[in-house]
């Protein structure tokens, strides 16, 4: 063994070197497996609509809830709703729980949660800010996105 | 004319600010004692000033001068007075000024009560501190000017307070959470103005201390206030969400936490000394990185302010400047420093280092899951992702009961090296007993055993069981630097129980109810009596009443709310409660589902307000170490130098 014939305090510096070196390598695998398991993407309705979104993961969804499209069911707190960027893309959502505040019509909202077999997204937490003058970026980008010509209006209607 | 002369003032402030820059720290550049000692006059101006122009915009907000932009957006007639006060600081602009307005109130504090500090170092001190003044004074000056007018067309009535921010704890927990993040301002000049000198000694660790830990405990404190007002107000019974914003003010916490514990080695046997002085250059630069967080706009966060790029921009840059002149003096000045004393692995500066690294661990994992959106979004050409609180709680967790497991142990380490006598033999029956005794009860009362809950209250029982044995052998606490240190360490274990037994043993459930319907959880009945309509000062309610009992026998009536607020037309949920030391019964109405039935969450939270109660403790121990005697005789000796001559 090399080891032997090393000073004692210079084997003792040598082990704890590797020491850390290992737990630094094992802490930040765990960490970075931790993170990608947890990170959650966002899809706009078109995308969801073209087919890019996965179905069965845990992703996020966003845009502004269609007037008129709240549907809820006559038992329990489950309810319907769809969003969409103001153009042609549609999303339904299902969603049961308690929405938050601010959740309105005509409202952008970000729906966590995971999308079906038959394009339904089905929500475990629905998102709304607590400011009746905010848009969530991400939807803002995604109207901006789908409505190119429409951009003007956009800014009219307060949604920059 | 008040916005003005506040205004004018503020204008005024800055002036002085730079002077307190300059000042002194061309008297210790020129060896002019003189020039030196203006620092102390102009931080009592700088402060005056301030105070006058933060006394003008209360002003104005008491006056409903809605010809105030900023009072215009965030006030309104029918707002009750107080709410009128709290408002100032309920938006950017005014919360700003109160920042600045702290931070001259700790550069004053550091002028009148620095009289063991030598002259050079007080004008090298104040100096940093005037800096950064001077930064915080024209970021209001140049892109958030709360005095701005809206003239000549300006609205007959404000916009309103938003209705979340209406309420108490949001009096107190922003100041409280300034006075932290601002605090840490302190030990970071000390160190930058150390670093200059190229002397790092005991003097300057001790004179660090009790300004450490005040900010710390002060930042404590505003984390519980924020973690309770998000309880009751915002989060449906959720108390910590892993929000960006939380995160920000969690971050300069936890690196602050273990600034206090390496400042106490550092003082005592002379080690770790270049270590403590990056740590608290982190601890502000971390506080920096929470100002720019929640005020930038570039994370999206329920508590974010209004976005504006300039501003985001501005302190970016105010951030790279002062992080990055304070790291290249750091790497410039802290190759000179030495520390020499030996220790074993069993010593009581092992179980710091111990701490520093696991808590620093810990910052950075929080700090990476905050920061992640950002990076992936640059790397991946504006894919936009959330880290969810799985992460968090995933990598968070296991750490901190690491950190827990040295805590336990380690208030009967011994600073050198610690007996293997005093660490197992006299502690094993403790250790032995705690988590069968644990499990018995926890089988028991929750007719159930969960081994991770088991672990770590285990851990948190070993904590106080181990503190209150320490208590008892010692006879008499010493000094009251050790008396803060056990009241803290008994706070984080009262605070560790009520986290894990609300999260394991927490029942709730969203339902939906009609009148006359009954539901039963935990043990409670809770029975829906119905909607009435109620009208507050500036808003209109639905409150339904709930009748809790339990075993047949009266629990309370609860009155949870659904506000309308008549001016921005917002909707906000007024939860009720029943609270106990031992239970929280919850309610929280949602909306209208039928034609009488309620969307309705209940909860039962066992334990849940241990976890404030912690926090306060924790907070009122850092206080407690203000009381320390060594402290007060650093005062006393007034005009001696201590820095330089004390090894």
């Amino acid at each position: 063994m090399k080891f032997g014939r090393m000073k004692n305090h210079r084997r003792n510096r040598l082990l704890i070197i590797v020491f850390i070196v290992c737990a630094a390598a094992g802490a930040t695998t765990f960490t970075l497996f931790a993170l990608n398991e947890n990170i959650n993407l966002f899809y706009s309705p078109e995308q969801i609509v073209k087919g890019e979104a996965p179905v069965g993961k845990t992703i996020r969804a966003g845009g502004m809830v269609l007037d008129d499209s709240v549907i809820r069911y006559e038992e329990g707190l489950g309810m319907s709703f769809v969003i969409s960027d103001l153009k042609s893309a549609q999303v339904k959502v299902e969603f049961e729980g308690i929405l938050p505040d601010m959740f309105r019509e005509g409202q952008g909202v970000i729906a966590l949660g995971q999308l079906n077999d038959e394009g339904l997204f089905v929500a475990e937490e629905v998102l709304a800010k607590h400011d009746e003058n905010y848009m969530p970026p991400e939807v803002a980008d995604a109207l901006k996105a789908a409505n190119q010509p429409n951009a003007n209006m956009l800014d009219k209607a307060g949604y920059e | 004319m008040i916005p003005e002369f506040g205004h004018f003032s503020l204008i005024l402030a800055l002036g002085l600010s730079v002077a307190l820059a300059i000042l002194p720290a061309l008297g210790v550049y020129r060896r002019d004692a003189l020039l030196m000692q203006t620092g102390s006059s102009i931080a009592t101006g700088l402060f005056v000033l301030l105070a006058f122009s933060f006394g003008c915009l209360v002003y104005s907000f008491t006056q409903d001068d809605f010809s105030v932009a900023y009072v215009a957006n965030n006030s309104n007639s029918a707002l009750p007075m107080h709410y009128k006060v709290s408002a100032v600081w309920g938006a950017h602009e005014g919360s700003f000024l109160l920042w600045t307005l702290i931070a001259s109130g700790w550069t004053l504090a550091v002028a009148i009560f620095s009289r063991g500090l030598t002259f050079d170092m007080k004008a090298r001190v104040l100096s940093v501190l005037g800096l950064l003044c001077a930064g915080f004074a024209s970021f209001l000056l140049f892109t958030s000017n709360p005095f701005d007018r809206n003239l000549p067309f300006y609205p007959a009535d404000g916009a309103d307070l938003n209705p979340l921010l209406q309420d108490f704890g949001l009096i107190v927990h922003p100041p409280m959470l300034y006075m932290g993040y601002v605090g840490f301002a302190v030990p970071f000049a000390l160190a930058i103005a150390t670093l200059t000198t190229g002397r790092l000694d005991a003097a300057w660790a001790r004179w660090s201390r009790p300004w450490t830990n005040a900010a710390w405990a002060f930042l404590t404190i505003g984390i519980t206030l924020g973690s309770w007002w998000a309880y009751y107000e915002l989060g449906w019974g959720g108390w910590w969400f892993w929000d960006a914003v939380e995160n920000a003010s969690f971050m300069p916490w936890l690196v602050g936490t273990a600034l206090i514990h390496s400042l106490a080695a550092s003082e005592k046997r002379g080690v770790f000394k270049s270590w403590t002085v990056l740590l608290a250059i982190s601890t502000f630069s971390l506080s920096l990185l929470g100002a720019f967080l929640v005020r930038s706009g570039v994370l999206t966060s329920v508590h974010a302010f209004a976005v504006d790029p300039t501003r985001g921009v501005f302190i970016l840059v105010f951030l790279i400047l002062v992080i990055g002149g304070s790291l290249a003096l750091y790497a410039w000045k802290a190759s000179g420093i030495r520390s020499d004393a030996q220790f074993e692995w069993t010593s009581r500066e092992a179980m710091v280092l111990t701490n520093n690294l696991l808590l620093v661990v810990a910052t950075a994992s929080v700090l990476l899951g905050t920061l992640y959106p950002l990076l992936y979004e640059v790397m991946t050409d504006g894919k936009k992702i959330s880290v969810g609180p799985p992460y968090f709680n995933r990598v968070f967790v296991p750490i901190v009961c690491l950190l827990f497991v040295a805590m336990a142990v380690s208030p009967f380490s011994r600073w050198r090296r610690t007996s293997g006598d005093i660490l197992i033999r006299q502690h094993w029956p403790f250790l032995l007993a705690t988590p069968i005794v644990i499990s018995l009860v926890t089988y028991v009362v929750a007719a159930g055993i969960n081994f991770i809950t088991i672990g770590v209250e285990t851990l948190a029982v070993w904590i106080l069981v181990l503190l209150a044995r320490h208590w008892w052998q010692a006879g008499s606490i010493r000094s009251a630097s050790q008396l803060g240190m056990m009241l803290a360490h008994t706070g984080i274990a009262v605070a560790i129980l009520g986290v894990v037994v609300t999260t394991t043993y927490s029942e709730g459930r969203d339902v939906r109810m009609n009148p006359g319907d009954s539901i039963d959880l935990a043990g409670y009945e809770f029975i829906f009596e119905g909607v009435q309509k109620v009208r507050g000062p500036n808003y209109l309610a639905d409150q339904a009443t709930f009748n809790v009992t339990r075993d047949g026998e009266f629990v309370a009536n609860l009155r949870p709310e659904k506000r309308v607020y008549s001016v921005g037309q917002n909707v906000m949920t007024e939860a009720d409660m029943d609270p106990g030391l031992l239970r929280d019964v919850y309610v929280a109405l949602g909306e209208n589902v039928g034609e009488n039935a309620w969307a309705v969450r209940i909860h039962v939270k066992p334990f849940v307000r241990w976890i404030w109660l912690g926090g306060l403790l924790v907070a009122v121990g850092g206080l407690v170490t203000l009381l320390d005697k060594r402290y007060r005789r650093i005062r006393e000796v007034a005009g001696r130098p201590l820095v330089g001559t004390v090894a």
